[in-house]
């Protein structure tokens, strides 16, 4: 369930859990001993609003095949908004990196509040299954290939 | 050999010509830079042909302004022909710095491109679905095109620049200071960025609020009673210059339009596309769920909007699929 | 130019990590990780063992980066900062690994888990090196609190504090302390006198030398940062002097101005206007209400000013402006009653003998209209006759999704009360319209037993509408109701209908968290820091809640918070200093360019504009360091310390290279 065995497509996903909420989550889920997809690792950061879109860029034309956001429920953000900022700097990212070619599905923002460990194991597999039928998206060597001898 | 003027060269790749014409514009101060520098190639204005820049020694041009952004085979050549040639290279424009708006290119596929204009657009009867080859026999020989590549690429990309002169044209000013530091030999560090150091919105001249706050974005024939004061952010429209950098005085914004971000990326950041979305997603006031999604929906080519004079520089460069 | 020697030390946690990867590989990893010097093992390395090894350690190899790859950081981030900085290396040169919660306890194929591990491991490395030693600042803390709100939440916190020798300045806007308690006749489940109970604690409040009193005073500014707290207060003029009244009460005897409403007493009573608004009013010196007094009206009368023995009447006085600095904050300004006229079908200030709660409150309160005996109401005007029945119906403006949907908490036990209270004095049926009956507090179940013993009648159902009738020439009341337990529509014919109406939040509410820098949550009570393990801090430093202020609850609940504001106060003062986390944002003055965004996006108002220099300056002890002001400054000039760019970057670089390494 929480394993990479189908097909050699081992996605790799990057998360960015808040930590007053879904990096609490994701200990709880451990606590609880609730298998959790393994293509997700997490980077914990203050609030998802400290998400500076150039992340996710980066994460892409590093290689990366999908990017979680992982923040508190609107009211509940300890730094009282951050959460609005990452929501809407999320769907416009979305929309900018459709016309690159990227699916806009590759990146996937969740409110999981400390409590909601099974939230948190639902939202990693499902989402792991979505970019495991996107296929990989090998940004980094589509940056490589060039019809001219690249000489710098 | 001091006695000797300097060889300066100026060449266009993908460009729209105005570079050349920003040249021009610099007025009476032109004929000093010709009186005191040797024009040995300006495919624009002089004769010279490919094959005597060929003929030259390496590092025998001074100094070539190269403008326009890599599109095709012809320029890839003439790039690395010219750096060869020139003991400095600098890239002279938008288009060689970030791509400029013929980089726009790289939001479609090439295949898409060519599809686009020989077979679908509205006016084109090509039942054949004839398109463009790089060869062609015909009875007098073989005559050949450049090849299209699969994007437009900035300068930068195929060969080492020195200096870069960004800006769509870049301001007569910073040109005046290039030119100068040339003539002078009181030359910047390699690599630089002939220009401001900081941001537009320390050189724009409208009013800043403590609290930034979009309600709804607006395009500009949208916006009634436009205020010459306000920051134009605050009155719906998406203005590109907290992410861009300065040098250009504001000028656009002055006519109250919006900065597009030719100058390319502000100092202290690679991507302003990212850096925009960072800022609008922030100051946008909206709360509710479901109208956050159908207003940021709602914009039209949000892309193209970022990417409008940079997307050669956009961290993800070109379009797949 | 990042470089370093870090020592990495992995934990076997017993075999919660050991027996599901293999220990051995993941150290051959680490070694091939950039700048790793050391990589160690130890079987639970929080132990004195394990820490002393990494002491060790670092001694020897004179490490400068340490990566502890073990459990959560949420455990012992904070043990292994102590670890590290006692072998003298800053605390903030560590960086720790989550291989457990993160990976072994939620990884089934140990392949799997290990090859997880390496990725965190390396996103950890690669992430320590760009760490900088930090210093933490501790700011002073002033030795004095500040409550606003002197209802039983705000006194029992102010005497807590004073009695621990504390200085404390105790702000409420009435004329009077006492809060919503003060209007009460009896309180559940013993029935005991509210004032028997509440006024000896408001004159200590009054006495106390300790305690400096503010009353008929506002909040009118914060300023400050956590520890050192300016607040502004207006102290609004009574147009009494204070010094020279003795609260003798002549002026309000003479005054010809009778017939205001009474705040107090829910516009049910009327008094003067210059007036105490209650018998044990604290502090007993009057006030002229100055919007309906005819000297500030016409210029004429001044009746009082004759009258007075002691001169203290100054119609020329004006609010006045103190500043007091405090160390802690304390907000504790209650609920307001719901006001039922939002509800058309009940009528609530149509039919003459609908009531709401706090109006009963003060109908059955002997220093009220009626002396303390329920009579019945016509044109207005309360009559000389009793009901002979009543209804109360339960949750009006609760637990309801068209005005608040949470439960108030409190009803359910003061209707039994009021039942109680007036079948007492009216020996009238008493019927109660319930969803359910809540009574979860202690002795609030026997409460409930002994009022069905005493004949009030249960239905189960809330009504849809209150219709008037007559009979007799006297208004009567028919409460349309599904009995839903045996699912019979009903029309009960009654004389009174009482709506036990919600406890809701006081309309300025968004408006002072605003001021004190703390948030709102849902129905705009004030957020505490978190429900469960902090329900009277704030997530502003210094900043506490107490009360129904907070949420809707009951008097032993509230004075609970009360103590519990004041001992997270205490805590505070008695150390004397706060530490500022500091992962906190820095500005590079060069690259700014004024555009202003940071200061648009800072919920602490850490940053302002330079007006000078033109450029944006952050004050680091008001940083909380969310990072906001980090993603978005397009300038790229400002960063933060512990969760910098670079740091985030290398991890997710550590992350995906790691990833290639296996297809």
């Amino acid at each position: 369930m929480s394993s990479e065995e189908t097909n050699g497509f081992n996605p790799t996903i990057i998360g960015f859990y808040c930590r007053w909420c879904t990096h609490a989550a994701a200990d709880l889920a451990g606590t609880s001993r609730i298998p959790v997809s393994a293509n997700v690792i997490g980077i914990r950061v203050p609030c998802s609003g400290r998400v500076d879109p150039s992340f996710i860029y980066d994460a892409f034309t590093k290689g990366a095949d999908g990017v979680f956001i992982g923040g508190c429920h609107y009211g509940d953000c300890h730094y009282e908004d951050g959460n609005y900022s990452a929501f809407k700097r999320t769907k416009m990212l979305q929309k900018v990196i459709k016309e690159f070619g990227i699916e806009p599905e590759r990146v996937r923002i969740e409110w999981i509040s400390a409590s909601e460990a099974n939230k948190y194991k639902k939202t990693l597999d499902e989402f792991t299954e979505t970019i495991r039928e996107l296929g990989p998206l090998n940004w980094d060597k589509h940056l490589q290939e060039r019809d001219y001898e690249k000489s710098v | 050999m001091s006695e000797e003027k300097p060889k300066i060269a100026f060449y266009w790749a993908a460009s729209c010509g105005c570079c050349e014409i920003a040249i021009l514009d610099l007025d009476e101060a032109v004929l000093d830079v010709a009186a005191k520098a040797d024009i040995v190639f300006w495919p624009v204005a002089i004769d010279t042909k490919y094959k005597d820049i060929e003929a030259m020694p390496d590092n025998g041009i001074d100094v070539t302004f190269f403008n326009g952004g890599i599109r095709n085979s012809e320029a890839v050549h003439l790039a690395k022909l010219l750096r060869k040639k020139s003991k400095f290279l600098v890239s002279f424009g938008t288009c060689a710095h970030c791509g400029g708006v013929p980089a726009l290119a790289n939001l479609k596929t090439k295949d898409q491109i060519l599809e686009r204009v020989y077979k679908t657009t509205p006016s084109t009867v090509n039942p054949e679905e004839i398109y463009p080859q790089t060869s062609f026999k015909v009875d007098e020989g073989e005559i050949t095109l450049p090849e299209l590549l699969d994007g437009v690429y900035p300068l930068d990309n195929v060969v080492p620049v020195d200096y870069y002169l960004p800006g769509c044209p870049p301001p007569k000013k910073w040109i005046l200071a290039g030119v100068t530091a040339f003539l002078t030999g009181e030359l910047p560090p390699k690599g630089s960025i002939i220009a401001e150091e900081f941001a537009l919105c320390k050189e724009c001249p409208r009013e800043k609020p403590e609290k930034h706050s979009i309600k709804e974005f607006k395009r500009t024939w949208e916006v009634m009673n436009i205020d010459f004061e306000k920051c134009l952010l605050d009155q719906g429209i998406i203005c590109l210059g907290p992410a861009t950098r300065a040098g250009c005085e504001a000028r656009c914004i002055t006519t109250n339009y919006p900065c597009r971000g030719c100058m390319g990326p502000a100092p202290g950041i690679i991507d302003m596309g990212a850096k925009m979305v960072s800022v609008l997603g922030s100051i946008l006031e909206e709360k509710d769920e479901t109208k956050m999604e159908q207003i940021i929906d709602e914009i039209p080519d949000l892309a193209g909007t970022f990417y409008e004079f940079t997307a050669g520089k956009s961290v993800f460069l070109r379009r797949k699929n | 130019m990042e470089t370093g020697r870090i020592g990495v030390f992995i934990c076997h946690c017993g075999t919660n990590i050991a027996g599901k990867i293999s220990i051995e590989k993941l150290m051959d990893f680490a070694k091939t990780l950039p700048f790793v010097d050391a990589v160690r093992d130890n079987k639970y390395t929080c132990s004195e063992l394990g820490q002393s090894a990494i002491q060790e350690t670092i001694k020897e190899r004179n490490l400068t980066h340490v990566v502890v790859a073990a459990c959560s950081p949420s455990m012992h981030e904070k043990t292994f900062r102590s670890t590290v900085e006692k072998a003298g290396l800053n605390r903030y040169m560590l960086s720790i690994c989550n291989l457990r919660e993160m990976n072994t306890w939620v990884t089934e194929d140990n392949e799997v888990s290990l090859f997880k591990a390496k990725k965190l491991l390396a996103a950890a490395v690669r992430r320590v090196v760009t760490q900088k030693p930090l210093e933490e600042e501790k700011l002073p803390v002033t030795s004095r609190v500040v409550i606003v709100g002197a209802g039983i939440a705000g006194i029992e916190a102010s005497l807590q504090l004073a009695n621990a020798d504390k200085e404390v300045v105790l702000v409420e806007r009435e004329p009077s302390i006492g809060g919503q308690m003060a209007r009460f006749d009896k309180t559940f489940p013993t029935l005991d006198c509210a004032a028997c109970i509440l006024t000896p604690k408001m004159v200590d409040v009054g006495q106390h030398p300790n305690i400096t009193l503010m009353t008929y005073s506002e909040i009118e500014e914060v300023s400050g940062v956590p520890g050192k707290y300016d607040v502004k207060i207006r102290k609004k003029a009574r147009s009494i002097d204070e010094v020279t009244c003795t609260g003798c009460g002549i002026c309000e005897e003479e005054c010809p101005i009778k017939k205001i409403p009474s705040e107090f007493y829910v516009g049910l009573k009327y008094r003067k206007a210059v007036y105490k608004p209650f018998p044990q009013a604290v502090p007993q010196y009057p006030v002229i209400d100055r919007k309906n007094c005819t000297y500030f009206l016409k210029g004429k009368c001044r009746i009082c000013e004759k009258e007075c023995p002691a001169g203290s009447i100054d119609f020329e006085q004006e609010d006045t402006f103190i500043n007091v600095e405090a160390g802690a904050l304390i907000l504790a300004t209650g609920f307001e009653p719901f006001d039922p006229s939002n509800i058309p079908h009940y009528h609530y200030g149509e039919y003459d003998n609908v009531f709401r709660a706090i109006e009963m409150e003060t109908i059955l309160n002997s220093s009220g209209p009626t002396g303390g005996d329920f009579f019945l109401r016509k044109d207005g005007k309360f009559t000389d006759s009793k009901p002979k029945s009543v209804g109360i119906i339960h949750c009006v403006g609760s637990r309801d999704e068209n005005y608040n949907p949470y439960c108030s908490r409190v009803c359910c036990m003061y209707s039994l009360k009021y039942a109680h209270l007036i079948k007492e004095r009216t020996d009238a049926t008493i019927y109660q319209f319930y969803i359910d009956i809540r009574a979860a507090g202690k002795g609030y179940e026997e409460f409930y037993d002994r009022l069905q013993k005493e004949g009030v009648i249960f239905i189960r159902g809330k009504p849809g509408k209150i219709i008037k009738t007559e009979k007799g020439g006297q208004e009567k009341l028919i409460v349309q109701v599904e009995d839903s337990l045996t699912q019979t529509p009903l029309h009960v014919p009654l004389d009174a209908v009482i709506l036990s109406s919600a406890l809701v939040s006081r309309p300025d509410a968004p408006e002072v968290a605003n001021k004190f820098g703390i948030g709102c949550g849902s129905e705009s009570f004030f957020r505490e820091l978190h429900p469960k393990l902090a329900p009277v801090s704030t997530q502003v430093d210094g900043v506490f809640l107490a009360g129904a202020c907070q949420g809707p609850k009951d008097i032993p609940d509230t004075v609970a918070q009360g103590a519990a504001a004041a001992a997270g106060a205490l805590s505070l003062l008695s150390r004397g200093y706060i530490v500022n986390e500091p992962t906190i944002a820095s500005i590079d003055e060069d690259l700014c360019s004024n555009c202003k965004m940071c200061i648009s996006v800072c919920p602490y108002d850490a940053i302002v504009e330079d007006t000078e220099k033109k450029v944006a300056v952050l004050t680091a002890s008001k940083c909380k360091g969310c990072g906001l002001c980090v993603a978005i400054c397009p300038s790229g000039a400002i960063e933060q310390a512990y969760y910098s760019d670079d740091a985030i970057l290398a991890e997710i670089k550590g992350i995906i290279e790691t990833g290639k390494l296996k297809g």
